[in-house]
């Protein structure tokens, strides 16, 4: 027999009890999810921090960033005709872009949610593809299918249109973005809408609900959190995109990313760099909220 | 029903294969106006797929259909004058209770105001008054169970479908679910086809059952015909508890049961056909053996107890009659004694109380 009297171990759950069990709880929580704390702190948080103080900095002369005589230059320059341009084609672009997604994934994804498990499946496993192969690759192939001698231009040529390569034209990246990102729109629209209780489509149409009136009270409300989830999903690498549009927009089509890009390697205009980039991220962030708040809970 | 109507459901030889599997196998079934209809049978047997293709969710392969005389073969389930309460529900998570009721309304163009008002009628008829801007999922089982019902009932129905909608609810609820259904159906006096497993639930609840198995109809008729004419083994097995003892035809007065015995079932075969007499526990007498009354020698015998279930309003016994356990239930009576496991006895029963089916198939 140990020294332990009887009382001292208590059989129910005290006071004191509880709150060491959470403590203990509490503790164990933050050691699994250290790493990812760190990960994010160092080098996420940070960076963040610093792109947003620079943007407040002042460009030296030479190039260099004074981090000293704080200002708001820097945001003053995004009202310049240049700038403000930049800002609504990318906007615009990225606006079509999503939108383009949409139409094709809404009803591809339906009909995928329609398939047997198998042919599922297969046909996600085709969406999916695409990633298998480099991103940069993928768009240089563009730029060879879509150039002047490209098999896309000799064939619209045959066909009579005037215009010859839309090589180089928003046009092209627009296609570019949609190719690119098209399965970020459809995986969470399949998600939605395969998660969806099709007795509730008998259930409209039993209560005399004709199919289109059906897909209008039912299946598009409650897939929604899937459309905007898709939808935010393409509209926020689009509004920020850098690749596409450099490989096939050419010069005359600046777009946000490019911007961003030559502030910040040739013009040496680190501030403008970084308050562009702190716009750039308070409207992926109003997009996101947005999103929350309509009722989706999961991206 | 003595006046020519038509029926409120009309099924003609309907068939309904998936692939290879037959759910439904050339069924014929009338179902009147103003009937509490249920639709019986084990699980698989076809019962929803029948619903189904009543609804216009399922079309059939062969055969037809009609309601209130029109056919509707492939019409689609929002052209027909009739609405189902899903098994699951199947309420509009999205919409609240009164949205959920008025959907069918608002869909058939009804303006706002009215639509509002009949469903509010509705909710209250269902005693569902003050939910009405909950979600289905702020609802419990039965409360959702008496949406979907009010959903369905609120369009006037001229059939209204149910397939299981008992089946999730605990057994007091669905106790009471079922008296409210039967009151209701009486109230509105709307033919209801009622799909269940439980046979219980069908015998208290319908005016006709329809009892499936495979596929196929086995039995259509009222609860008393079902429970003491039954056409053959798997029906006399489905409804209620029964004894059912293999047997010959020796000729249209006499069997011959396993051991030899012979006993009198006066029956419409042919001698030597193989048949199954269905004997309820209940109906089967029990007591020493010379106390059996004269006129029932002919249809007495003898055997051993081997078990004795008390069971508060009546004694269950299991009694061995030389080749198979047979079981008896008689009422408990206070102050008389009861027999002891291992007591030999003698059983017998009336002669009106037996019922012979052929044994062809459905051995349960
Ligand atoms: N869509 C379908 N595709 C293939 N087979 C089906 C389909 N629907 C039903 N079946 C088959 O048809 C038969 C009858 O099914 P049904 O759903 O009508 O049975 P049920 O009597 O309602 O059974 P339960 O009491 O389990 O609901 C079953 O064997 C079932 O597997
Ligand atoms: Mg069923």
């Amino acid at each position: 027999m140990t020294a332990v009297a009887p009382d001292e171990q208590s059989l129910v759950a005290t006071p004191e009890f509880e709150r060491s069990n959470e403590r203990n709880k509490r503790r164990s929580g933050l050691l699994m999810a250290l790493p990812a704390y760190v990960y994010l702190v160092l080098f996420f948080a940070l960076p963040l921090i610093i792109v947003v103080v620079y943007s407040f900095a002042t460009r030296t002369r030479s190039g260099g960033t004074a981090l000293s005589g704080w200002n708001l230059d820097s945001y003053q320059k995004l009202g310049e005709p240049i700038v403000r341009d930049i800002l609504f084609r990318s906007l615009l672009l990225a606006l079509i872009t999503t939108f383009i997604c949409l139409v094709i994934a809404y009803p591809f994804s339906y009909y995928l949610s329609t398939r047997s498990p198998m042919v599922r499946n297969i046909m996600l496993v085709f969406v999916m593809i695409p990633f298998w192969s480099n991103f940069l690759v993928r768009n240089y192939a563009w730029r060879v299918l879509l150039g002047n001698n490209g098999p896309i231009t000799r064939l619209t040529e045959g066909v009579g249109w005037e215009e010859s390569s839309i090589l180089f034209t928003p046009t092209a990246v627009v296609l570019g973005l949609v190719y690119g990102f098209l399965p970020f729109m459809i995986l969470p629209m399949y998600a939605a809408l395969e998660r969806m209780d099709w007795s509730l489509i008998e259930a409209s149409r039993d209560l005399g609900a004709t199919g289109v009136q059906t897909f209008r009270n039912i299946t598009l409300p409650l897939s929604r959190p899937g459309v905007i989830a898709g939808s935010i999903l393409v509209f926020i690498p689009s509004l920020g995109a850098y690749v596409t549009p450099q490989i096939l927009g050419g010069a005359k089509t600046t777009l946000l990313g490019s911007y961003i890009v030559t502030q910040f390697l040739t013009a040496r205009n680190w501030p403008v760099g970084a308050s562009v980039s702190t716009v750039l991220m308070v409207v992926m962030l109003g997009a996101t909220l947005m999103y929350f708040r309509s009722g989706g809970k999961t991206l | 029903m003595t006046e020519q109507s038509t029926s409120a459901v009309s099924i003609n030889g309907v068939t309904k294969r998936f692939g290879d599997v037959v759910a439904v196998d050339n069924v014929n079934l009338e179902i009147a106006d103003g009937e509490f209809f249920a639709m019986l049978g084990p699980s698989g047997c076809g019962k929803t797929t029948t619903l189904r293709m009543i609804a216009g969710l399922e079309f059939p392969t062969e055969g037809s259909l009609q309601i209130f005389g029109e056919e509707v073969g492939t019409l689609p389930p929002n052209k027909r004058p009739v609405n189902t309460v899903f098994q699951n529900y199947a309420l509009f998570p999205h919409m609240n209770i009164l949205d959920n009721v008025s959907f069918g309304l608002r869909m058939k163009g009804v303006d706002k105001k009215t639509a509002s008002a009949q469903a509010n009628e509705m909710i209250d008829l269902v005693r569902l008054g003050g939910m009405e801007k909950r979600r289905p999922n702020q609802l419990s089982g039965g409360q959702q169970q008496r949406v979907a019902l009010a959903r369905a009932l609120v369009n006037k129905p001229k059939v209204l479908l149910l397939d299981e909608p008992l089946g999730a609810l605990d057994l007091k609820l669905r106790q009471d679910m079922q008296t409210e259904l039967k009151s209701l159906q009486r109230e509105l006096g709307v033919s209801f086809v009622f799909v269940t497993h439980d046979q219980e639930e069908a015998l208290t609840m319908s005016d006709r059952i329809a009892v499936m198995h495979d596929g196929q109809l086995l039995q259509v008729g009222n609860p008393e015909q079902l429970y003491s004419q039954p056409v053959n083994r798997f029906v006399a097995d489905f409804i209620g508890q029964t004894n059912l003892i293999d047997a010959t035809v020796a000729d249209d007065e006499m069997i011959v049961l396993a051991n030899g015995t012979k006993v009198r079932a006066p029956n419409p075969h042919p001698p030597g056909t193989k048949v199954a007499m269905s004997l309820r526990p209940e109906s089967i007498m029990i007591g020493d053996r010379e106390a059996v009354p004269s006129e029932s020698q002919s249809t007495s015998l003898s055997g051993v107890i081997s078990s004795v279930v008390y069971l508060g309003h009546s004694v269950v016994y299991t009694v061995n009659v030389d080749w198979m356990p047979l079981e008896v239930r008689v009422p408990a009576v206070a102050g008389v004694s009861r027999y002891e496991a291992g007591a030999e006895i003698a059983i017998w029963w009336d002669r009106l109380s037996d019922w012979i089916v052929p044994d062809e198939g459905y051995r349960g």
